[in-house]
């Protein structure tokens, strides 16, 4: 066991070292996201009154406990568990992938591993150090969520912190079993991701129909193991052994899998390819890079827009007549009747989880040019011009087609005409393509900060999930370009005029963009 | 004869990084011409604004008569490149990256295509995450020997070969420039350079300092002489242009300028010379001469 485990420590020394700037960004964000919430509540609700009358309309309208999941109790704490603790665990589990594949697909993908491994270093040593430096991650994310709810009630704010940091570290094993199976970082952190998402819908679908967390689709997902854990509202403890169990059952496999493969190996074995190639053009490269990932994500938003869509009266029948409630649904995004305003939420969603989705397919032109496989390509007759055209147009195209799969899906489920779900879903178009066209934007004039088009998506999704629960006033939301957009569907007559501005806005951008990349040195 | 490349007073900086400061190449038409410097005198960068892929800051850049910035996508048609660190797509196969390359040049010759994965002994059906850096280097100098063009740049081509296929590859380039084309050859292999180039530009610091032929630059420098004489040499320490003279009994080694040699032998035959080997210098010996030469004038 020793030998297996050499230099564990100087591993895991570089991998703090190496994410010293990431790590503590995605603890503090996390961390600070949740601990501050039970403040900015107790801003909007702050008398005992207002807080039960929120938690019980909460409570009474099933797309509200589709996006949060149900309340448990009426304190601060409580709202902030039921408010904070999904998205609180989905943050730590998109950190806790992050880190693991990139301290152990990456490190062999790019050949670096070799190196290490070549040197006094173990063969269960790079698992372990990626997993301890996820464990040190969450551990301080737990830590910032005790101590800053601490105030709420002690045990929990240890349930809840718990309850986070578990989820966290499912994740971290997770994406340690995918990293095994797959040859590549890219592909690994896919595989993690689609469970992260399939864990959300289930819980989502689950709450949808039934109060209380108690629907079998819920307690399949560990998301919903989280808000069964009931933090602040009569901890269920014993809920949190089946986080542990789940972490042991990941990261067991993914030793066992270590251990039967070669380095840079995976289980999924290559095949060979063509000895001769059809592809003539710089459109055509980029439609094959990316059609893989198109697909994925496409048939992900149908399903989802199915599961979602089936639940839309259910979630309706339930009536949340409140003044208060009423007004956030339609911050939310509906405008009139309870269905209406399940499906514009919906379709909200769909919206801001396809800006995610154009910004990554943009950055795939930085991508390209930093890792050197631009500059032969530019080296033949291809514009520069020819070349990101083609990538944007996967961009912008492909998020058009998901999100109309989505509205499809929203439809075929819900069992109504098409049109409204699929024009629903289409008006958040505009918005995803501004995201996008700032994401061009950042390459072409400055693509040593390229990544930045990641947090400007990050903003708009903020503002999009805690700004309508929190009143934020409305010079705040409107920095959002969702903000903007008509909700649909609704009874009002369609208003064409911010669908247009964000999108000749959208096109202005991607051309001073393209403009900015035709002049500037390409990158080595 | 015409300029296949034009150089001229070339400036590019990064920041406060002066990477080329004033340099100057020409490469005439059907010639294979060699492109040397230590690392980071600024070959790549070079070669990148060749490509348009950088903008000069100063100077000018013409390439088969077009500029390398304005024209670059109409020159590419015509020019095939070769980097020295070769990165494919992991889901592409090695075949399908031959023939886009080849498609998006002046377009690929199927029968050269086939004789050179023959030649180069590679597996065009692996895809790009399984091949070893030469097998990389490898895609990449089939796609470029198969394409129909008139310019092939090439960037260390062959810093990852095997002697077999470094003798493949010499034979490539051979075959290249009879049939017409011009070759732009960076490289530190300087053996590959000897064989195979009609013409050489040093450059350092982002500068060129020599160009010229092989036996140009080597007349710039000193030849090695020993010989046994009849009788003990007279004087020859004194003659200008000799260094590095070692006398035991009748034997002597010395060091000449070249441009001197006839006086050396002149005093040599005085004495009787009973054998004589003269070592013309090498490229090493050229090349290390330059840098050091240039680090003691930056010394100084």
């Amino acid at each position: 066991m020793n030998r297996q485990l050499a230099g564990t420590g100087a591993l895991l020394r570089l991998a703090l070292r190496r994410d010293r700037v990431m790590m503590p960004v995605w603890v503090l964000v996390t961390g600070l996201l949740v601990a501050s919430m039970p403040g900015s509540l107790e801003k909007v609700y702050g008398t005992a009154a207002e807080r039960a009358e929120l938690a019980s309309s909460m409570n009474a309208n099933g797309s509200m406990r589709a996006l949060y999941g149900p309340v448990f109790g009426d304190s601060l704490g409580a709202l902030t568990s039921w408010r904070m603790g999904v998205y609180g665990a989905v943050l730590a589990a998109v950190m806790s992938l992050i880190i693991v594949i990139r301290h152990t697909r990456e490190e062999e993908e790019t050949g670096r591993q070799e190196m290490l491994s070549a040197a006094m270093v173990g063969r269960r040593a790079p698992l372990t150090a990626a997993l301890l430096a996820a464990l040190v991650a969450n551990a301080c994310v737990v830590l910032i969520v005790v101590g800053g709810l601490a105030g709420q009630g002690g045990p929990g704010a240890l349930a809840l912190g718990l309850a986070i940091g578990g989820a966290g570290l499912l994740f971290a094993g997770i994406a340690a079993v995918a990293a095994q199976l797959t040859e590549s970082a890219r592909a690994a952190k896919g595989l993690t991701s689609a469970v992260l998402g399939a864990a959300f819908v289930l819980k989502a679908a689950g709450d949808a129909g039934t109060p209380a967390g108690a629907c079998a689709l819920t307690w399949i997902s560990p998301l919903g193991w989280l808000e069964n854990a009931r933090a602040f509202a009569g901890e269920r403890w014993w809920v949190l052994l089946l986080l542990v169990a789940g972490v042991a059952l990941a990261t067991g496999a993914a030793y066992l899998l270590s251990g039967r493969r070669d380095l840079g190996m995976g289980f999924l074995p290559a095949r060979p390819g063509p000895a001769e190639g059809r592809l003539g053009t710089a459109g055509a490269l980029a439609w094959r890079l990316q059609r893989g990932s198109l697909v994925g994500w496409g048939a992900a938003f149908l399903v989802a827009g199915l599961v979602f869509g089936g639940m839309a009266d259910g979630a309706a029948d339930v009536v949340g007549g409140n003044e208060k409630t009423r007004r956030i649904i339609e911050r939310m995004g509906g405008q009139s009747g309870l269905t209406d305003a399940f499906l514009a939420a919906m379709a909200g969603l769909f919206g801001m989880i396809a800006a995610l989705y154009v910004v990554s397919s943009v950055l795939r032109l930085s991508g390209e040019e930093s890792a050197q496989r631009a500059e032969p390509l530019l080296s033949n007759a291809v514009g520069r011009l020819r070349w990101a055209g083609g990538h944007l147009a996967v961009a912008f195209g492909g998020s058009a087609v998901i999100l109309l799969l989505a509205g499809l899906g929203l439809g075929i489920g819900h069992g109504r005409d098409l049109g409204t779900t699929v024009g629903a879903s289409l008006a958040q178009l505009p918005a995803v393509w501004l995201l996008g066209a700032l994401a061009a934007l950042l390459y072409g004039a400055l693509p040593k900060y390229a990544v930045a088009g990641w947090a400007v998506a990050g903003v708009a999704l903020a503002l999009g999930w805690i700004g309508p629960a929190l009143d934020l006033p409305q010079s705040v939301m409107n920095v959002s370009p969702f903000t903007h957009l008509p909700k649909l569907p609704g009874p009002e007559a369609l208003d064409w005029a911010p669908l247009l501005t964000l999108t000749v806005l959208a096109a202005a951008l991607v051309a001073a963009g393209l403009g900015a990349l035709r002049r500037r040195d390409l990158v080595a | 004869m015409t300029k296949a490349i034009s150089v001229a007073g070339l400036h590019k900086a990064f920041g406060r990084t002066h990477a080329l400061d004033g340099l100057d190449l020409d490469v005439t038409a059907g010639e294979v011409h060699g492109f040397l410097g230590p690392n980071g005198a600024g070959k790549s960068t070079t070669i990148r604004v060749l490509l348009g892929l950088l903008r000069a800051d100063a100077g000018t850049v013409s390439l088969l008569g077009g500029d390398a910035w304005a024209d670059a996508v109409a020159l590419h048609r015509r020019i095939a490149y070769v980097p020295g660190d070769v990165t494919l797509w992991r889901n592409l196969s090695g075949g399908e990256v031959i023939d886009l390359y080849g498609r998006l040049r002046g377009g690929l010759d199927r029968a050269r295509r086939t004789e050179l994965l023959e030649r180069f002994e590679l597996d065009p059906t692996k895809k790009g995450r399984t091949y070893s850096k030469g097998n990389r280097q490898k895609v990449a100098l089939v796609a470029a020997f198969a394409s129909d063009v008139e310019l092939l740049i090439l960037d260390e081509p062959t810093s990852g070969l095997d002697p077999l296929m470094e003798e493949v590859f010499q034979s490539c380039v051979a075959e290249a420039r009879d049939a017409g084309r011009t070759i732009l050859l960076s490289s530190h292999i300087l053996s590959e350079v000897e064989t195979l180039c009609d013409r050489v530009s040093i450059i350092r610091a982002g500068r060129t300092v020599e160009t010229g032929t092989l036996a140009e630059l080597r007349h710039l420098t000193r030849t090695s002489i020993r010989a046994e004489l009849a009788g003990p040499p007279n004087g020859i320490a004194h003659l200008p242009g000799v260094y590095d003279v070692d006398v035991r009994g009748l034997k002597v080694s010395l060091q000449a300028d070249t441009d001197k040699l006839d006086a050396v032998l002149r005093s040599l035959t005085a004495s009787g010379v009973r054998s004589l080997t003269s070592t013309p210098p090498t490229l090493e010996e050229l090349f290390l001469r330059h840098y050091t030469t240039a680090d003691e004038a930056n010394a100084r």
